[in-house]
C-alpha cells in the first residue's frame, strides 16, 4: 500500500501541470471564502463589540435600530431632540449611576463631532468592559477645547496643541465655524470602536458655536466672538441622546418602561446589547450571501478537481493496467485516484490560507487607513478550522468519483486496457 | 507449474462461454508458444493466469495453487509474487526512469524483492544483460525507443526470479531483426532464472524457438472469444 501511495505521488508530480492548475482554482477559493468568513467575523466582532457598559441609550422616539446609528454609529440623524430637563429627570432617577448626554449634528472634515461631558470618557466601555485611554493629553475642560478619537488624529495627522475648526452638519465641505477654532488637548488610544471616527467636544462647545446661528446658517450681522462667548448662558436646551449606567442591572427593564413611558416628551430607551444583535439580524442576510457565494465557488473549483481528475484517467488507463499487472488492488487503485484528490485539495486549501495571510498582511495597512478596518493576522479561528475541514471533506468527496470510476475501470479492464 | 483444467469463462451480458478449455498445462522451466490471433479469447486466458479474472468453474493452478479459490487480494499478491509480465507495449510507466520500472516489482512484493538479492545490483544486472546503454538507465522510460521499453519491461518482469513469465505479443512492435534478438534474450533469461514461458503471438514465424508450439484455437472449445 505504501508502494502505491508513493507511486501516486510520482504519478501526481508528473501531471504536476494540470494538477497545479485544479490546486490554484481550490486555492483561490479557499483564500475567498475564508476572507468572507475572517471579515464576517471581524465585522461582528468590532460591531457588537463598540459599546458596553451601557445600561441603556435613550433618545427620541424613534426606531430601535436607528436610535444605536445614530447615538452610538454616529451615522444618519436624529429626528428629533430631547429637552434637556428630559435628561435632568432620567440622570436624577433613584436607579441611575450616571447619565452622558451626547449633542450631535456637527462634523470635522467628515467625521463626526459630539458634544458630551468630561465623564463621557470615565463612564464608556467597549469590547469586554475596557474603559477608553488617553494615547496622549487628557479630556476637554474649557470650552475651546476637543478630544480626537485615534483614527481622526491618525488620518488627519493631528497631534495635542493643533487647532481645528467644525463644520456645521455633516457634509465635508457645509458652512464653517471658522471663528471659533478649537484646540487639540487628548487624542484617545485606539479602540476599534466608533469613538476612533469621532471628535468629542464639550456641550458648552456646541451651544457656543451655534450662538449667532438659527435654522441651520449664520445669522447674517451677528457676529460673537469666540472670546465674548463666556458672557451667555451655555447650558444647552437639547441634547441628541443619552447614555445610561444603572446602579443594579435588574432595574434595567422598569427604568426603560419608565422612559418609553415618559410624561414629558416622547422618548425611547433601548438595551445596547439586543438593539446591536437587532441591527446585525439587519445586515446578516449580506453577510449570508457573500457566505454562500464564496461556498459556491469553492465548489465550483473541487468539481473543476474532479474534473480534471476524470478526463486524466482515461489517458491513464495503461498506467492503472500496468499498476494492476504488477500486482496493484483495484482497492490500492482506487486508493491511488482518491489520495491524489484529496492532496490536491488539502495542498490548494493550505495554499488559500497561506494567500489570506500574505493578502492580509499585505493590505492591512491599506485597510486602516482606507476604511477602518482592523485586519490582524492571527491563527485560523475555531469557524475558520470547521471551514476548513468541510472543504477537505467536500474535497474528498469530489476525489471519491474518480477513485471509484478507476476501481471500475480497472475491474473491467483487467491486464489489457481496452482504449 | 501451470495446469487449467475444465475452465469455463463468460463475460457479463453475455450467452456462450468465451472460453471453455478441458484441459492446458505447462511444466516447470517449459517455454511454450501460444498462437492466438486477436480475439481468440487471448486477453481473458491471461487476465485469468494473471488472477483478474475469475472462471465460472474449473481450477486454475498455478505452481500447485488454484488460485481460482483465493480472495481477491489473495490473488492479486499472488500474481505479484510469482509472475512477470510483457505486454505489447507501453509496459512502462512513463514518468518513472528506467532503472525504478525494473525496480516496481520489488515494491509490490517482498518475496521478489528478498529472491532479487540487492534489488539495484540486480535491476543493473538485468539491464545489462539486456543490453541497454549505461546513459538510459535514469532516463524516463517515456524517452526510449520501443525496442528499448520491451527490453527494460523484460528485465522488470525477470527481477526477483518469478516462476512464472507471460509475454503477450511482446515482440509486434518491433521489426524483425530485433524481434530475434529480443526472443533470444527473454529466452536466455528465463532459463538463466529457471521460469516457465509462455509466449502469446499471433506471428507464426517466431514459434521455431520453443520447446512446445500450441493454437488457443485447439484448446478453446467456446465457439469464439469475447472480441477482446
Amino acid at each position: 500500500m505504501k508502494a502505491v501511495l508513493l507511486l501516486a505521488l510520482k504519478s501526481a508530480w508528473a501531471r504536476r501541470l494540470t494538477l497545479g492548475i485544479a490546486l490554484i482554482a481550490i486555492a483561490l477559493a479557499s483564500a475567498l471564502l475564508l476572507a468572507v468568513e475572517r471579515v464576517r467575523h471581524d465585522a461582528r466582532q468590532s460591531f457588537t463589540q463598540s459599546i458596553s457598559g451601557v445600561d441603556l441609550v435613550v433618545g427620541a422616539r424613534t426606531g430601535g435600530v436607528q436610535l444605536m446609528l445614530y447615538a452610538v454609529f454616529h451615522s444618519g440623524n436624529a429626528t428629533n431632540n430631547i429637552r434637556w430637563d428630559s435628561f435632568e429627570a432620567i440622570a436624577t432617577h433613584p436607579a441611575v449611576a450616571w447619565a452622558v448626554p451626547l449633542s450631535m449634528g456637527d462634523s470635522h472634515r467628515g467625521y463626526p463631532v459630539v458634544g458630551t461631558r468630561a465623564d463621557f470618557f470615565e463612564h464608556f466601555r467597549y469590547a469586554a468592559g475596557q474603559p477608553l485611554a488617553f494615547a496622549t493629553g487628557k479630556p476637554f475642560a474649557a470650552v475651546f477645547e476637543t478630544v480626537l478619537g485615534s483614527e481622526v488624529a491618525q488620518s488627519l495627522g493631528y497631534r495635542t496643541g493643533d487647532r481645528i475648526t467644525l463644520t456645521h452638519g455633516m457634509a465635508e465641505l457645509g458652512a464653517d465655524h471658522a471663528d471659533k477654532p478649537f484646540a487639540i488637548v487628548g487624542v484617545l488610544a485606539p479602540t476599534g470602536t466608533p469613538v476612533d471616527r469621532t471628535v468629542h467636544v464639550s456641550l458648552e462647545a456646541i451651544t457656543a458655536i451655534h450662538l449667532d446661528w438659527a435654522g441651520g446658517a449664520p445669522l447674517p450681522g451677528l457676529n460673537i466672538p469666540a472670546e465674548q462667548v463666556r458672557k451667555f448662558d451655555l447650558q444647552p436646551k437639547e441634547i441628541t441622546a443619552l447614555l445610561v449606567g444603572l446602579k443594579s442591572r435588574a432595574d434595567v427593564f422598569r427604568l426603560q418602561r419608565h422612559i418609553n413611558a415618559y410624561k414629558g416628551e416622547p422618548l425611547l430607551a433601548v438595551l445596547p446589547g439586543v438593539a446591536l444583535d437587532e441591527l446585525w439580524q439587519t445586515l446578516a442576510m449580506v453577510e449570508r450571501t457573500l457566505f454562500v457565494l464564496s461556498a459556491l465557488v469553492v465548489l465550483v473549483g473541487l468539481a473543476g478537481l474532479t474534473a480534471t481528475l476524470l478526463a486524466g484517467l482515461n489517458e491513464r488507463r495503461r498506467e492503472l493496467a500496468i499498476l494492476r499487472a504488477l500486482g496493484a488492488s483495484p482497492q490500492a487503485i482506487f486508493l491511488m485516484l482518491t489520495v491524489e484528490g484529496l492532496l490536491v485539495t488539502a495542498l490548494g486549501m493550505l495554499a488559500g490560507a497561506a494567500l489570506l495571510a500574505a493578502g492580509i498582511a499585505t493590505l492591512a495597512p491599506l485597510a486602516q487607513a482606507h476604511f477602518g478596518v482592523n485586519l490582524a493576522l492571527r491563527p485560523p479561528s475555531g469557524s475558520e478550522l470547521a471551514l476548513l475541514a468541510a472543504i477537505l471533506a467536500t474535497g474528498l468527496l469530489a476525489s471519491l468519483v474518480p477513485g471509484w470510476r478507476a476501481w471500475r475501470m480497472s475491474l473491467a479492464d483487467g491486464l489489457t486496457p481496452r482504449n | 507449474m501451470i495446469a487449467l483444467s475444465d475452465l469455463v469463462f463468460r463475460w457479463p451480458r453475455q450467452a456462450g462461454p468465451c472460453l471453455d478449455i478441458a484441459d492446458f498445462a505447462l511444466a516447470t522451466g517449459e517455454r511454450v508458444f501460444l498462437q492466438g490471433p486477436s480475439g481468440s479469447g487471448k486477453s481473458t486466458l491471461l487476465a485469468i493466469l494473471g488472477g483478474v479474472a475469475v472462471p465460472e468453474r474449473g481450477r486454475v493452478e498455478l505452481l500447485g495453487q488454484d488460485i481460482a479459490v483465493l480472495t481477491g487480494h489473495r490473488r492479486d499478491a499472488f500474481r505479484a509474487d510469482h509472475i512477470g509480465f510483457i505486454f505489447q507495449q507501453f509496459n512502462l510507466l512513463p514518468w518513472l526512469s528506467a532503472r525504478d520500472n525494473v525496480l516496481l516489482p520489488c515494491t509490490f512484493s517482498a518475496r521478489r524483492y528478498a529472491r532479487a538479492g540487492n534489488p539495484a545490483t540486480e535491476a543493473t544486472r538485468l539491464l545489462e544483460r539486456l543490453d541497454l546503454a549505461v546513459d538510459l538507465w535514469d532516463k524516463p522510460a517515456a524517452e526510449l525507443s520501443v525496442g528499448q521499453q520491451q527490453r527494460v519491461a523484460a528485465a522488470r518482469a525477470l527481477i526477483g526470479k518469478p516462476e512464472i513469465l507471460i509475454a503477450d505479443e511482446p515482440t509486434s512492435a518491433l521489426d524483425a531483426e530485433r524481434q530475434q534478438v529480443f526472443i533470444d534474450l527473454l529466452l536466455t533469461e528465463a532459463a538463466a532464472v529457471g521460469a516457465t514461458l509462455l509466449f502469446v503471438s499471433h506471428d507464426q514465424r517466431l514459434a521455431a524457438h520453443f520447446d512446445r508450439v500450441l493454437s488457443l484455437a485447439d484448446i478453446n472449445r467456446a465457439a469464439t472469444g469475447s472480441g477482446a
